[in-house]
């Protein structure tokens, strides 16, 4: 099912009675999720990320603009009639109850004619419970499971009346590294399996971008960009989002571009043709320099950094307004770090300029 | 390991002291008492041991009313205390303007005194030569007879003692039972509301097993409580309670220790340790229950 959100919009009010006013949590979200996809959903803590999924949950009720399901306005319907499911941060799993029991418990809501006879039900059951790979656990209460299979009970439990839409609210973020990582791949697996349509929501830069076939980067209630994780990654819109994806994080500077060439300091790093001269900011991926004995760009050099296959050198400059440069190179060129300098040259596509007041990218030619 | 725990012991001492002397003593002091035969308070002698005064306090017919009395402010309080006090709290949880104003109004009896409360009790329900009280106005305003609720019948005098017993434990009821629902986590709610689960189900399957813990806490905590009445009968019915009918096993203990003729300890004590038995009793048949229902 598609999901289609049109001017969509949550104002809370604002409880600190000195500033007033009212908080904009959701501000004028308008975009398609395709029908069957994964997409993430990622901003810093506080961007209102949990504040969409419920709306979108129907959890919360927007205070203007519009939520489709397909072709349907589902706006102003509870969130029992709109065919979500649902998974909390925390996972919100029953105490009480079985994993059985808690899987069950979706099923025997159902009412009337959509009633399920007890052999259908415990059959649903089981097959969701085999989907996440917990049907060995059946009998056991969550606090007697890890974190990663209380998750997998809190998403078998979303599945089990086959929703249209699964919405997952920072479902990693209580698991370990190690967890994490195959915790994610097994809800891409299941997404893929079962095709629904899934919104999942994540602060963790990385794990949107590993699993999502779309992200979409909030800030303040705002969405900033759109597209495939590898297409925002390579063409951020704004240095917001060129800071917030990818580790290491991207080094940013601060130059000036001056007669089609940008200036770091005094030295002259690149050509940049079609921008207007002036301040600006300059955002350079880590894997954006080479090592180059007559490169332009003279960094103070602070230590290198093996990291298995690649090799991090970890520098200075005048121009930088994060603490270190840090550059990635291939573990086989010839660093030492001993020297006092290290010169790179820039890979073009890796560097971003961006307009000194409004943060917005300039695009630029060679 | 062996010099930890003697440390730990040592830090126990104080408290094990006070414990001793003033709780493990007098029960074992109460023991013996009950044990022994014709106890003569002032010579400090006895004619010698046995069962007697046992024999003696459940053959007597106060005795056996007070039990009466007991059991039935004890079966009739505690559930009704405990039901009405889950009523107002969710009623209270439910609400959001002026829950702190309502949260205060039915907390207010609890810092008000016992005795306090007993004489606004007469008042309503005592009819004396110039007034009939409040209750009995009421009831012959729609037509029904007068009826002595201090002075009268037996089920007149049960209704006002086991009205006057809920009132008074009601608060600490709803102050317990408010907290333990508002510490349900929301999500549980917003992950049932999502799978369409209806409010009686949701109170059934999710709130009640939540709150079950403080609920049963309350449940025992009120047998205990209304196994120890007294105060509240002697507030209500004065401090002659045998010639009232109305009194309690504690109130029949404390007679036997402070009568006119000097008291009679023994019986005292026997009474004394056999409510001790039915508490205990009673106590762990609830925890054994509470194994079953209680999911913590
Ligand atoms: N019920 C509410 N009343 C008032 N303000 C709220 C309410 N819920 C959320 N907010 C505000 O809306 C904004 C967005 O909150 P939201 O919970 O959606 O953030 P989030 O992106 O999910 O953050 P996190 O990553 O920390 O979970 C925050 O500024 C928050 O303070
Ligand atoms: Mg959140």
């Amino acid at each position: 099912m598609k999901v289609v959100l049109k001017n969509l919009t949550k104002k809370f009010p604002n409880r600190n009675k000195k500033v007033g006013g009212e908080i904009i949590a959701v501000n004028n979200f308008n975009f398609e999720i395709p029908d069957g996809k994964l997409i993430g959903l990622l901003g810093p803590s506080g961007c209102g990320k949990s504040t969409a999924l419920n709306l979108i949950s129907g959890l919360l009720k927007p205070t203007s603009g519009q939520i489709f399901f397909g072709d349907a306005d589902v706006t102003e319907l509870p969130p029992e009639n709109r065919g979500v499911g649902l998974v909390f941060q925390n996972y919100a799993l029953y105490p009480h109850m079985t994993v059985r029991q808690n899987i069950l418990f979706p099923l025997e809501n159902l009412k009337g004619d959509k009633k399920l006879s007890k052999e259908v039900m415990e059959q649903k059951m089981l097959e969701a419970a085999r989907l996440v790979q917990i049907d060995m656990l059946l009998e056991r209460k969550p606090k007697e499971m890890s974190g990663g299979q209380q998750q997998r009970v809190a998403i078998a439990r979303a599945l089990v009346k086959r929703p249209d839409v699964l919405l997952l609210d920072e479902p990693l973020s209580n698991l370990d590294a190690r967890l994490r990582l195959q915790t994610r791949e097994e809800i891409r697996r299941i997404q893929k399996e079962t095709g629904i349509t899934t919104i999942f929501v994540t602060h963790d830069q990385e794990e949107a971008m590993s699993i999502s076939d779309m992200i979409v980067v909030m800030e303040k209630g705002i969405v900033r960009q759109i597209g495939k994780p590898q297409e925002v990654y390579d063409s951020p819109v704004s240095l917001f989002v060129a800071k917030f994806l990818g580790t290491p994080p991207i080094n940013v500077f601060e130059g000036r571009v001056k007669d089609g060439y940008l200036y770091l300091d005094d030295q002259k790093v690149l050509a940049v043709k079609g921008t207007k001269d002036g301040d600006v900011w300059v955002g350079i991926r880590p894997e954006g320099f080479t090592l180059d004995e007559n490169g332009p760009m003279i960094c103070h050099m602070n230590g290198v950094e093996v990291m298995g296959r690649d090799v991090s050198v970890v520098s200075t400059h005048k121009a930088c307004v994060s603490p270190v440069i840090r550059s990635i190179i291939s573990a086989e060129s010839k660093v030492d770090p001993a020297s006092e300098n290290v010169r790179f040259a820039l890979k073009p596509s890796k560097v971003f300029l961006f307009d000194k007041n409004s943060e917005e990218r300039m695009e630029f030619t060679l | 390991m062996e010099k930890q725990s003697l440390k730990g012991w040592l830090y126990l001492l104080p408290a094990m002291i006070f414990l001793g002397v003033f709780m493990v003593y007098p029960l074992v002091d109460v023991f013996i008492y009950s044990l022994e035969e014709g106890f003569n308070f002032v010579t400090q002698t006895s004619y010698g041991v046995g069962l007697y005064n046992y024999s003696y306090v459940l053959h007597n017919s106060y005795f056996i009313q007070a039990v009466k009395n007991t059991f039935l402010l004890v079966i009739i309080t505690v559930p009704i205390s405990t039901g009405l006090a889950l009523l107002i709290s969710l009623g209270l949880n439910s609400i959001q303007k002026l829950r702190d104003l309502y949260q205060t109004v039915f907390f207010l009896p609890y810092v008000t005194n016992t005795l306090a409360i007993g004489m606004v009790f007469m008042i309503l329900f005592k009819s004396t030569p110039y007034s009939d009280g409040m209750v009995n106005m009421l009831l012959n305003a729609v037509g029904l007879q007068s009826i002595d609720f201090i002075d009268g019948p037996y089920w007149a005098k049960m209704f006002v003692l086991c009205f006057y017993t809920v009132w008074v434990v009601l608060p600490f009821k709803i102050l317990i039972l408010t907290s333990s629902l508002a510490s349900v986590n929301q999500d549980y709610y917003n992950a049932a509301r999502v799978d369409g689960t209806g409010s009686l189900r949701i109170f059934t399957r999710i709130t009640l097993p939540m709150i079950s813990p403080s609920l049963f806490y309350l449940v025992i905590t009120g047998f205990i409580g209304a196994f120890k009445a007294y105060s509240d009968v002697v507030a209500l019915f004065g401090t002659n309670l045998n010639a009232a009918g109305m009194n309690t096993i504690v109130g029949y203990v404390y007679d036997m220790l402070y009568s006119d003729s000097g008291g009679y300890p023994s019986y005292a004590s026997a009474a004394a340790l056999i409510l001790f038995v039915i508490v205990l009793t009673i106590t762990c048949i609830n925890m054994l229950v509470r194994k079953k229902l209680v999911y913590i």
